[in-house]
């Protein structure tokens, strides 16, 4: 059989087309809230996502988990009907509803089929805008949230997102998960919650998002008629945080954390440090400077800690980029015997790029490739349109930032990413959070010069 | 419904195409047709040792598959179950060459670049693997106790994919590279080509990578003994075990042995699982979280795959209770649908998110559960990549005097396995007559 097959070098792709990202038309309603829609083809299906700018970091003093207690509530029964006539009206129409809780905003989403795009928008206004809040409710779900809490003492990566958060942000709202702690939760009301949704889900600084197989002016009357009775007022000041506004986050707690998992088979790891905001003019070069060190499979990291050595099933780096200064965390898990090591290697890894090991042009390449050929794939969607769009909107993106993306990634040279990982990635700064078993690590950390561990129970 | 073709080359490699110009991408999906069943007793774990292994390089690029294809800006994984190991790429349609390439070499010329060094090394990884997906997770170690106590030693279902520790150290390369060669060449492949493509085109240039492999040997039998049926099916309390985990709180699961994947009685149990637990108003969230809230959560699923099924509702107690509870208000439910069965509000309710299910799933071309992964499962399990629709119309054909039967049939009697996971020290809570489980 003959072959025109040449395999002796792997084809070269050829050049990508540009993608621009899909019209977003931006309206506001006759009572003034703001909307934005795409008309995206594809299947039957379309997604409405309501964003709001007060997440958990506007937990008020003591009361962590409000914002994550009241946002679980929103689909415990409205004014009209109870929890379960409520979910019987979603479920009739095949309903999909999605309620996410961050340090900056809290969404609500709900994808459903075509046919039921009017219905879908008016349950999920029903949901947003007119809460029942019983206390039975309440109560009901605050224990349900307080037996999560518990189970996530068990969960090692949990333990260490926790630990990791409360270590970096000792005096800042970002300290704290949003499900909150059983203390807080424990003396949470109805009373708190209800007065929660009224400071917080008003919808002067939401923006609802629709985007799916109808055209604009469909969803605009629909739109209409679920959200057009809905008053549209400013949230509260005093209760509504922007982390933007607020005072840089102080020094960590601690450089070195011990959470004793007795027998644990692998340490969970987190090193990292507290980094940059979503709004930093590098971002570009913050996110090739993280492929290259952590944030793909063919990382440095990765390569070596999975691919070379064989500790672990993967790890990973992000820059969590937030309105506030964000965390930058290397995660994982490693085999115990190896805990020391690994982290040595990380901090190593992190110290090397910004220094003495800088970006190569093949790293560099690769990096920007992977982002910007990549890029058509994220928006297949329309749940993933309408997340795209949230992010515009939270952090205050110009409207053309999708369709420049590509160009700005490709902008990035060596030099940038040396100067953003000299600006943005600390080894000498970084806090070191390790959940396993104390008595076969402990010993060995004298190594890392971080002193004694601070240790902390799960 | 999707439009696709169907083509077999001569050495028996299935070639499905579907169109779709929405989004300058294109998926390339492969299901090869090998799974854990495939294994030998002592043996276990290496059809996912291959789904690592197939990255690691091949003869003509012996480096990893990772970096030429995340410089295209691909997105790609793979897969193992019982029954299967799928492999797939979603990449810019420019890049439909490369996919292709990489993928036929790993088909045709894997062998000559799998190197002791590349074992030994994507071993320690999967030991690492398992470590964090099963053993240092709470109640991580629930499938492998279910699958040893559903399915008795010797039946292809008794152990995991992920496979023992001790089997994955005693293997030896050459029977890793025995292994490879018994199952992985094109008559035991279905490859899909789904996206901004034109369909003679994309057959044509899967043609030029795929035809020069040659057909491999007959894929040996997987036997399902006259032994290997329901275990203890005679005896109406079936089998007890316990489990002590670190965990917080116990957590109970009753499983059963049920019908295979779209044998009579499939369809109706993936019915019963969402009218048990599929939202807040199905019967056993309302009973056990909303209203009597013993129970933190509850999930149920018909677990069906090629030789045989099995359906399992989990409930993890809430703080004051515990599973023996649990247990019997599971029990009474499951008897008052097995005697009144449900209403028609209910079946209608199931039916309506089962075919939501159906419309939301063909929403991306590629990655798991997409379109192409979809084409290649119903051509893997049916032959015909278009059985979608039949598919879906064994959904309609349930009736609530069905669903009634099949709970009385299928969820009562013997050959029930309850499993409890305990916290470390609390034997005592699990149900009672519950022996150890064995597992490490």
């Amino acid at each position: 059989m003959t072959s025109g097959v040449d395999r002796s070098r792997v084809p070269r792709p050829g050049p990508v087309p540009a993608v621009r990202f899909p019209v977003v038309r931006a309206v506001r309603l006759t009572n003034g809230l703001a909307v934005r829609t795409v008309e995206h083809p594809g299947p039957p299906v379309v997604t409405f996502l309501l964003t709001m700018p007060a997440g958990s970091a506007s937990d008020p003093a003591g009361q962590s988990g409000l914002a994550a207690l009241t946002a679980d509530l929103l689909d415990e029964g409205s004014e009209e009907r109870t929890a379960l006539e409520l979910h019987a009206a979603l479920d009739l129409i095949g309903a999909r509803l999605g309620i996410a809780v961050g340090s900056d905003a809290t969404r609500v989403s709900l994808t459903t089929l075509l046919r039921s795009a009017a219905e879908g928008l008016a349950l999920l206004a029903e949901i947003v805008a007119r809460p029942r809040f019983d206390e039975a409710d309440v109560a009901r779900v605050r224990e349900l949230r307080r037996s999560r809490l518990r189970q996530l003492r068990a969960v090692p990566g949990a333990v260490a997102d926790r630990v990791f958060l409360e270590t970096l942000y000792p005096s800042h709202p970002y300290g704290h998960l949003g499900i909150g702690t059983d203390d807080s939760l424990v003396g949470l009301t109805a009373a708190h919650v209800r007065q929660f949704h009224r400071d917080a889900y008003q919808l002067g600084s939401a923006t609802l998002i629709a985007v799916g197989a109808l055209t604009h002016d469909r969803f605009i009357d629909a739109a209409e008629r679920a959200f057009g009775e809905v008053p549209v007022r400013a949230a509260s000041d005093a209760v509504v945080v922007d982390p933007a506004g607020l005072p840089a986050p102080g020094p960590p707690s601690a450089k070195l954390v011990l959470v004793d998992r007795p027998g644990a088979v692998q340490s969970e790891l987190r090193v990292g440090h507290v980094a940059a905001v979503r709004r930093t003019p590098d971002y570009h070069a913050i996110q090739v400077l993280n492929m290259v060190l952590g944030g793909q499979f063919v990382s440095r990291l990765n390569l070596s800690l999975r691919e070379e050595k064989g500790y672990t099933y993967g790890v990973r780096t992000a820059f969590d980029c937030r309105r506030a200064p964000g965390p930058f965390a290397m995660q994982g898990s490693v085999q115990s015997s190896a805990t020391v090591e690994a982290v040595q290697e990380v901090l190593a890894q992190m110290e090397a790029i910004g220094g003495d090991r800088p970006v190569t042009p093949t790293e560099l390449d690769l990096a920007r490739a992977a982002l910007t050929h990549g890029f058509p794939r994220g928006f297949e969607t329309a749940s993933q349109v309408a997340r795209g769009i949230g992010r515009l909107v939270l952090h205050r993106l110009p409207e053309d930032y999708y369709d420049r993306f590509v160009t700005q990634v490709e902008a990035v040279d060596r030099a940038a990413v040396t100067t953003a990982a000299t600006a943005h990635l600390h080894a000498d700064r970084a806090v070191v959070v390790i959940v396993g078993p104390a008595d076969q690590i402990a010993p060995g950390l004298g190594v890392l010069n971080l002193g004694d561990p601070a240790r902390v129970e799960p | 419904m999707l439009d696709y073709t169907k083509h077999t080359l001569e050495n028996g490699l299935d070639v499905i195409v579907h169109e779709d110009h929405r989004c300058p991408i294109v998926a390339v999906n492969l299901w090869y047709h090998v799974g854990s069943k495939n294994e030998q007793p002592g043996r276990t774990g290496l059809a996912h040792l291959f789904e690592h292994l197939m990255f690691e390089g091949s003869a003509h690029h012996d480096s990893g598959y990772f970096a030429p294809l995340q410089q295209a800006g691909a997105a790609l994984n793979g897969s193992t179950s019982c029954d299967r190991t799928n492999y797939w790429e979603v990449v810019p349609t420019s890049a439909l060459d490369l996919a292709l390439w990489l993928e036929s070499d790993r088909m045709g010329y894997l062998l000559p670049a799998l190197t002791l060094a590349k074992f030994e090394n994507q071993r320690e990884v999967v030991l690492n693997e398992r470590r964090q997906q099963y053993e240092n997770r709470p109640y991580g170690m629930a499938p492998m106790v279910l699958m040893a106590a559903l399915f008795p030693p010797g039946h292809p279902y008794h152990g995991t994919t992920i496979g023992e520790p001790v089997d994955l150290q005693a293997a030896t390369l050459e029977e890793v590279h025995a292994f490879f060669r018994t199952y992985y060449h094109p008559g035991n492949v279905s490859l899909t080509v789904a996206g901004d493509v034109e369909s003679g085109e994309a057959l044509a240039r899967v043609r030029r990578y795929f035809e020069e492999i040659p057909a491999g040997p007959p894929i040996p039998p997987v036997v399902v003994g006259a032994e290997h049926g329901r275990r203890n099916a005679a005896d109406p309390d079936g089998v007890r075990v316990v489990l002590e985990d670190r965990v917080e709180l116990p957590r109970l699961y009753l499983a059963w042995r049920t019908p295979r994947l779209f044998a009579d009685g499939d369809a109706g149990m993936d019915v019963v699982a969402e009218l048990l637990t599929g939202g807040k108003t199905s019967r056993l969230y309302r009973t056990l979280v909303h209203e009597r809230r013993i129970a933190t959560d509850v999930s149920a699923a018909q677990g069906s795959r090629e030789l045989a099924g099995w359906f399992c509702i989990t409930a993890t107690a809430a703080p004051g209770h515990e599973v023996d509870e649990l247990e019997r208000v599971i029990g009474n439910e499951l008897a008052a649908l097995a005697d009144a069965g449900p209403d028609a509000g209910e079946i209608e309710r199931c039916l309506i998110q089962i075919e939501a299910q159906f419309v939301y799933g063909l929403q991306t071309v590629g990655g798991f559960s997409g379109r192409s992964d979809q084409l290649n499962a119903y051509n893997v399990y049916t032959g015909d990549p278009g059985f979608m629709a039949q598919d879906r119309a064994r959904y309609r054909e349930v009736t609530a005097d069905r669903v009634r039967d099949l709970a009385g049939t299928q969820l009562t009697g013997g050959g029930r396995v309850a499993l409890s996971i305990v916290p470390r020290g609390g034997a005592g809570r699990a149900l009672a007559g519950s022996t150890a489980a064995g597992v490490s």
